[in-house]
């Protein structure tokens, strides 16, 4: 609904940026001429960072976290001195939808003076702004989205993505459910988000059945807005599948997991994709089965639990993985800054394709692959703990062993760099 | 056996009308009586289920259930007192601005309260789970909210056609000069028809509550759906309100049946017909003071 709404005026949006925008760059020219006060700032002046991530739609609820944990790095950064003394300026916005998220990304980086833009949740907006940012040759940092796409046909020298793609959380949910007795032989009926994202993820759980044995025998398309599900839920009943299995993105997941808890089917649950915001906002009682994540509070190192006490003394709430990923990216982005000196494109593309490694509060360090420009990390799947076992929604979730397991490379889990899609 | 998944999907869509039901009867009261498109209906609402959330802890599911929209309710005195008041007789695009701010400024206002966060809710043990009759299957809980909108309904239409409420209220309808001439003042019947409209609102948000995301943005989620019911049904119409809701929820059960990629879409495309072959909806009635 939200998007219909806000794309519904955007013609006249568009008329009064493109008029401003003369006039802007006519001050531009002018201003250039009385002097260089852009070249000096590029070597002293901050660094200035543009961060879009959704705040409104079916990933609204997602994009706080993301700003919080951005905020809560560019913070922390700059109280330990900034980058070699410039400090980070971060300028957060709602990327809405494709459209605005690409207008936003290009205002940022030809009118504001972003040095590069990091942040989205969204693979569709992803792509659109990896378009702007290639035109305009700057970096952008896919914090939160997780099309395989991105790092496949749709890959670009420019952006490089931090989250864990489609493929490795239908491997690390894969792998648990194998080790449950829940993949051979089993019957399975999917609901997919119906975008980019969703087609990917279908795309990356089709061939995980067909390589293990497991029957699709039903897929459902839903649309992004769609909030009340019980007609598709009749329909997996009539399909009477072994597993549902979600391919579903943001608040869908919560209101089909809502719903389904409402119907009471018997038939088990378990999902491609979910955010710990998604699984909280559910309530006690209604989720269940296995899902992936990339990070979860519960994580027992000595750097994720003092991410967390830090968090919780900011912010009073347990952070959501949307803030772990993004502080981490933001993270990454200032090691970078700080190892080439500054925030120039190609020296920065140059030192993540070295495969320099990063901390980012797991077991084994990160990097990031050059020829998808994929962080390689470690996953994890997590399973719901039986009702009444917890009291509180942020207990609900028991994480499971890493993927891969210790011993195994940690490409194992990611698409196989033979055969890629990607050419950089 | 396809026949009867069709069917099924035909009656669930008929319970989920009665849901849309609640939020467009009150969208299309208002307008009726005021002249006003409240565009800030769905923020209503939204509070119905925040407030609902925010009390279910103490009061319980029955108490938050039953108190929730009584409270935003009296929050409508405020909002007709204050805000609607000043625009009967104004030009409707001064309402429509006014209001559509007021859905931004409620939107953050639940934000900065409750956090931008989806807030927890969940039913309790006891109306989960569904019911069987023959080959239909049924959420226990979507048999329970339907026999409440539908007690609310009734109720309604005998307030509005049997008392002598309902009657100022139809003859301020379609003709507040003639009422005011008569000696009655039509204010304080605004007053309750508002309350009535946002109140209903807000129980549709307390009772979904427990089965959507409760997030700030869900009211603008609503509101569409809201005004397609209202459009299709024909504004100031009772019963084309009804029947629209009942149509939209059936036109969707069996969309997702045939072609469920489409099943948002199908509404629009309902509404589109509906407004290319009879302009006024379904029943929509002449209103002498809208039609000069």
């Amino acid at each position: 609904m939200t998007n219909q709404k806000q794309r519904a005026p955007k013609p006249s949006f568009t008329r009064f940026n493109r008029r401003s925008a003369l006039k802007l760059g006519a001050g531009a020219v002018a201003a250039s001429t009385l002097g260089a006060p852009g070249l000096l700032r590029a070597q002293s002046g901050p660094i200035r960072i543009g961060h879009l991530t959704p705040m409104t739609g079916f990933l609204g609820t997602l994009g706080g976290w993301a700003v919080e944990g951005a905020q809560m790095a560019a913070e922390e950064i700059n109280a330990a001195g900034g980058i070699n003394g410039r400090m980070i300026e971060l300028m957060s916005e709602d990327s809405i939808n494709p459209e605005n998220g690409a207008t936003k990304a290009q205002r940022m980086l030809e009118q504001d003076g972003a040095d590069f833009i990091l942040g989205e949740i969204s693979s569709a907006t992803s792509l659109a702004i990896s378009e702007v940012a290639a035109r305009n040759q700057k970096l952008f940092i896919a914090v939160g989205p997780r099309s395989d796409v991105l790092r496949g046909e749709r890959c670009s020298p420019y952006m490089f993505c931090t989250d864990i793609p489609n493929t490795v959380m239908v491997n690390a949910v894969g792998t648990a459910l194998q080790q449950q007795g829940m993949v051979a032989g089993k019957k399975f009926f999917t609901l997919t988000a119906d975008y980019v994202f969703g087609h990917d993820l279908l795309a990356a759980a089709k061939n995980f059945f067909d390589a293990n044995d497991a029957e699709l025998i039903g897929d459902e398309l839903i649309a992004t807005d769609v909030t009340d599900f019980s007609p598709f839920i009749l329909k997996v009943r009539q399909a009477n599948p072994d597993v549902v299995c979600l391919n579903l993105a943001g608040n869908q997941v919560t209101n089909f997991v809502k719903q389904y808890a409402e119907f009471g089917l018997p038939f088990p649950m378990v999902g491609f994709n979910l955010n710990t915001a998604d699984a909280w906002a559910a309530g006690i009682g209604n989720l269940s089965g296995t899902w992936p994540t990339v990070w979860l509070h519960t994580l027992d190192t000595p750097e994720s639990k003092a991410f967390v006490e830090r968090f919780q003394a900011k912010y009073d709430k347990i952070p959501e993985n949307h803030s772990w990923i993004s502080y981490v990216a933001m993270q990454i982005a200032a090691k970078g800054m700080m190892e080439t000196g500054g925030a120039e494109t190609p020296a920065l593309i140059e030192y993540f394709e070295s495969g320099a490694e990063f901390d980012i509060m797991k077991n084994r360090r990160a990097h990031f692959r050059a020829e998808d420009h994929q962080l390689i990390q470690e996953a994890y799947a997590f399973t719901v703990k039986e009702t009444g076992s917890y009291d509180d929604v942020h207990d609900m979730l028991d994480l499971n062993a890493t993927v891969p397991a210790e011993g195994t490379p940690l490409e194992a889990i990611y698409p196989s760099t033979e055969g890629l899609s990607c050419k950089l | 056996m396809q026949i009867v998944f069709l069917l099924e999907q035909v009656v669930n869509g008929l319970v989920l009308g009665g849901y849309y039901l609640l939020i467009a009867l009150g969208l299309s009261l208002i307008f009726s009586v005021g002249g006003i498109v409240n565009l800030s209906h769905g923020a209503f609402y939204a509070l119905g289920a925040y407030v609902f959330v925010q009390l279910v802890g103490t009061l319980g599911f029955a108490g938050a259930v039953v108190i929730s929209p009584l409270l935003v309710a009296l929050l409508g005195i405020l909002f007709e007192r204050f805000v609607l008041r000043q625009f009967y007789r104004k030009d409707p695009i001064l309402s429509l601005l006014v209001t559509f701010g007021l859905a931004l400024v409620a939107e953050q206002a639940i934000r900065m309260i409750w956090g931008s966060a989806p807030l927890p809710a969940t039913l309790p043990q006891e109306i989960r789970g569904s019911v069987i009759f023959g080959s239909f299957l049924f959420s226990k809980y979507r048999l329970l909210m339907l026999l409440v909108i539908a007690c609310i309904l009734a109720g309604i239409w005998l307030l509005l056609n049997r008392t002598s409420f309902g009657r100022v209220v139809r003859a301020g309808i379609q003709d507040p000069d003639m009422v005011a001439a008569l000696g009655i003042r039509l204010q304080p019947y605004m007053t309750a028809v508002v309350m009535l409209g946002v109140g209903l609102a807000a129980l549709g948000g307390a009772m979904v509550a427990p089965i959507t995301t409760v997030h700030p943005a869900m009211g603008a989620e609503i509101l569409t759906i809201a005004f397609v019911v209202v459009i299709i049904g024909g504004l100031g119409s009772f019963w084309g309100v009804v029947a629209a809701a009942m149509l939209v929820g059936v036109v969707r059960g069996v969309t997702v049946f045939f072609l469920p990629a489409a099943s948002e879409a199908s509404m629009y495309v309902l509404m589109f017909l509906v407004l290319l072959l009879r302009p006024r909806g379904l029943l929509g009635e002449s209103i002498q003071k809208f039609e000069s």
